[in-house]
């Protein structure tokens, strides 16, 4: 019995002790568990949508999932390497094929990133001092992001037609060309992809640099006026410099962006890509969906992570050691 | 940056080039879509002779568009509450309180947003085909389907932009909340939501985007009952013909909500942007 009441007595003091001060922090039991309880909807649907769908990705590229295990897949036999082996082997069609798209993506990515920051960056200098319209002038340019992709995508469709487009008039008006040239087939396929993809993108490296510029202290400027440097000088001194944190995840993020786009391929060719404008996912797409051969394609799909993969794990390496040292 | 002469010539050259490529497609767009047919199928005109209405009215026959209209709407308005919801709750915990775990579902979270898209399609397409054969629910060719896969974009974004944003809340305010004596999600509910207001607005903006510009999954998750805009539109290319005209008035009118939404709100999203790129 004096045990029981020697336990008891810490208990009933308990009860006193909210009173003095409320907050989480003194309800130890709530807030134990109300964090978890939070998270409880985001890590259900995070595994039902992320972390099993990739286990199941992985384990795809290991059977040999073709259409007739489609309906009853778990019983597909295994394929041990297979997949990979047929994938990587660059003597045969689809090793090849998927050489090829790596490369025609790897021009575009890089290209397109090029391309919208340029743009991006020329934009947002611009903007940067007040003037009359500024505002109107930068609502008009986030237009291109805020439309749906396939919207502008479609609009780019049709002005690169051959024989009906905006592009092969204004071309021959301009007496650039004779106005027959193709676009959407053969080698122009990825000049049409880079400017359609590069359309879109260019305004939120605009928005992200303009944004990363209004942080930038003004005084900064002042006192390199009165120093007597130029814009450029000051653009090169001050604003590159005070933009690296924001460049250094703008560009990661657009690279990454681009070397996944599936849109801008899938709505500007239809199911018939042609060889050059052929990017990796739509590419992975057509493996698996065309050909109902999801064995290589889930195999494709865990090369493209991992290359993904080491690619940010090199870029924040390479820019995390940089930036430390300057 | 001094307004020198050099700088205006600068500005203005600049601003007209770049406003030019934004603009053309869209006036090609805008004027296509008023064109009769015979003229879109002809060379190229800057200036549409023959106004018309018509594809506007056809544009509804040709393709049943106010049925893809209404897949697009309730799809991309669930997959934003959805998201939103779970995202501030989320959100919440990640930066309010410190908990066994948190590391590894932030780092989860942060990586599998830079995960593409077609890495999860196959897999997914896979399980939706099983919950089926189990469970006798169709996911593939349903909204609830499609509600789902979308919320493989926008809920990494939504709760690592959200947590980046209630983390530049001070803490005070909320313990402020809390000794006045509501409970944490009183505080929550009180007062980070309305100072976090323009975070949670950019990342419904964001989700509501993805959502109704989605191609990937819409071209294999969807069959005729639950078709959205983004293939929907694919059909007006026909054997016979492609009505470019109705197709640029499709565009255009799906075009409408989203962007000016996207304008109204573009202050906040620039502000969510920034609070979350800038941690």
């Amino acid at each position: 019995m004096s045990l029981a009441t020697e336990q008891a007595s810490p208990a009933a003091t308990r009860p006193a002790k909210p009173k003095t001060k409320r907050g989480p922090e003194h309800r130890p039991g709530l807030n134990r568990w109300l964090p978890y309880a939070l998270l409880a909807p985001a890590v259900l649907l995070e595994l039902f949508i992320h972390i099993i769908p990739m286990i199941v990705g992985i384990w795809m590229s290991f059977v040999k999932l073709t259409k007739f295990f489609i309906a009853n897949w778990s019983s597909a036999p295994g394929a041990g390497l297979g997949n990979y082996k047929v994938a990587l082997d660059f003597d045969n069609a689809v090793g090849q094929g998927l050489l090829k798209s790596f490369g025609v993506t790897v021009a575009f990515s890089l290209i397109t990133v090029a391309f919208s920051w340029v743009l991006g960056m020329a934009a947002a200098v611009a903007l940067q001092p007040e003037f009359r319209g500024r505002g109107l002038v930068r609502t008009l340019f986030l237009v291109p992001y805020a439309l749906p992709a396939y919207a502008g995508i479609l609009t780019w469709n049709f002005m690169l037609q051959r024989d009906t487009g905006a592009v092969n008039h204004v071309l021959e008006q301009l007496h650039l060309s004779d106005g027959n040239t193709f676009w959407l087939i053969g080698g122009n396929a990825l000049v049409s992809l880079i400017t359609v993809a590069g359309w879109k993108l260019w305004t939120f490296a605009f928005l992200t640099l303009m944004a990363g510029m209004q942080s930038i202290p003004r005084d900064l400027y002042e006192a390199a006026s009165v120093d007597g440097a130029g814009n450029i000088r000051q653009w090169r001194n001050i604003t590159l410099p005070s933009l690296r944190p924001v460049n250094l995840v703008l560009v990661l993020v657009l690279f990454l962006w681009t070397f996944s786009d599936f849109n801008t391929p899938y709505v500007l060719f239809g199911t018939a890509q042609p060889p050059a404008g052929d990017l990796i996912t739509f590419h992975i797409y057509n493996a698996s969906f065309l050909t109902w051969n999801f064995g290589t394609g889930a195999a494709m799909s865990v090369l493209l992570l991992i290359f993904l993969m080491i690619v940010t794990g090199a870029y924040l390496l390479v820019t995390g050691r940089r930036s430390r040292r300057a | 940056m001094r307004e020198t002469r050099g700088f205006k010539i600068y500005r203005g050259v600049t601003l007209t080039v770049l406003g030019l490529f934004v603009l053309v497609p869209l006036y090609v767009m805008a004027t296509s879509s008023l064109k009769p047919l015979k003229d879109v199928q002809g060379a190229f005109t800057w200036w549409p002779t023959n106004l018309t209405l018509a594809p506007f009215v056809d544009m509804w026959k040709t393709v049943p568009l106010a049925k893809y209209f209404v897949n697009s709407t309730i799809v991309s308005v669930a997959a934003t509450v959805f998201s939103v919801a779970i995202a501030i709750l989320a959100a919440f915990a990640v930066s309010r309180f410190r908990f066994r775990g948190r590391t590894v579902f932030t780092t989860t979270v942060l990586s599998t947003q830079m995960f593409p898209g077609v890495l999860f399609l196959l897999p997914l397409f896979l399980i939706f085909v099983n919950i089926n054969n189990e469970f006798g629910l169709q996911l593939v060719g349903t909204r609830l389907g499609l509600i789902i896969t979308y919320l493989t974009f926008s809920l990494p974004f939504s709760i690592w932009m959200l947590a980046g944003y209630f983390d530049s809340i001070p803490r005070e305010l909320d313990e402020a909340a809390l000794v006045d004596g509501c409970g944490p999600m009183g505080a929550l509910w009180r007062v980070v939501l309305p100072a976090a207001r323009p975070g949670v607005i950019a990342v419904a903006i964001y989700s509501f985007m993805t959502a109704w510009g989605e191609v990937l999954f819409a071209s294999v998750m969807t069959t005729e009952a639950n078709r959205t805009l983004s293939v929907g539109l694919r059909q007006y290319s026909t054997q016979t013909n492609i009505y470019w005209n109705q197709i640029m008035a499709a565009a255009l009118v799906v075009s409408i909500p989203v962007v000016i939404g996207f304008l109204l709100a573009q202050r906040h999203f620039v502000a969510g942007v920034t609070a979350g790129a800038v941690k």
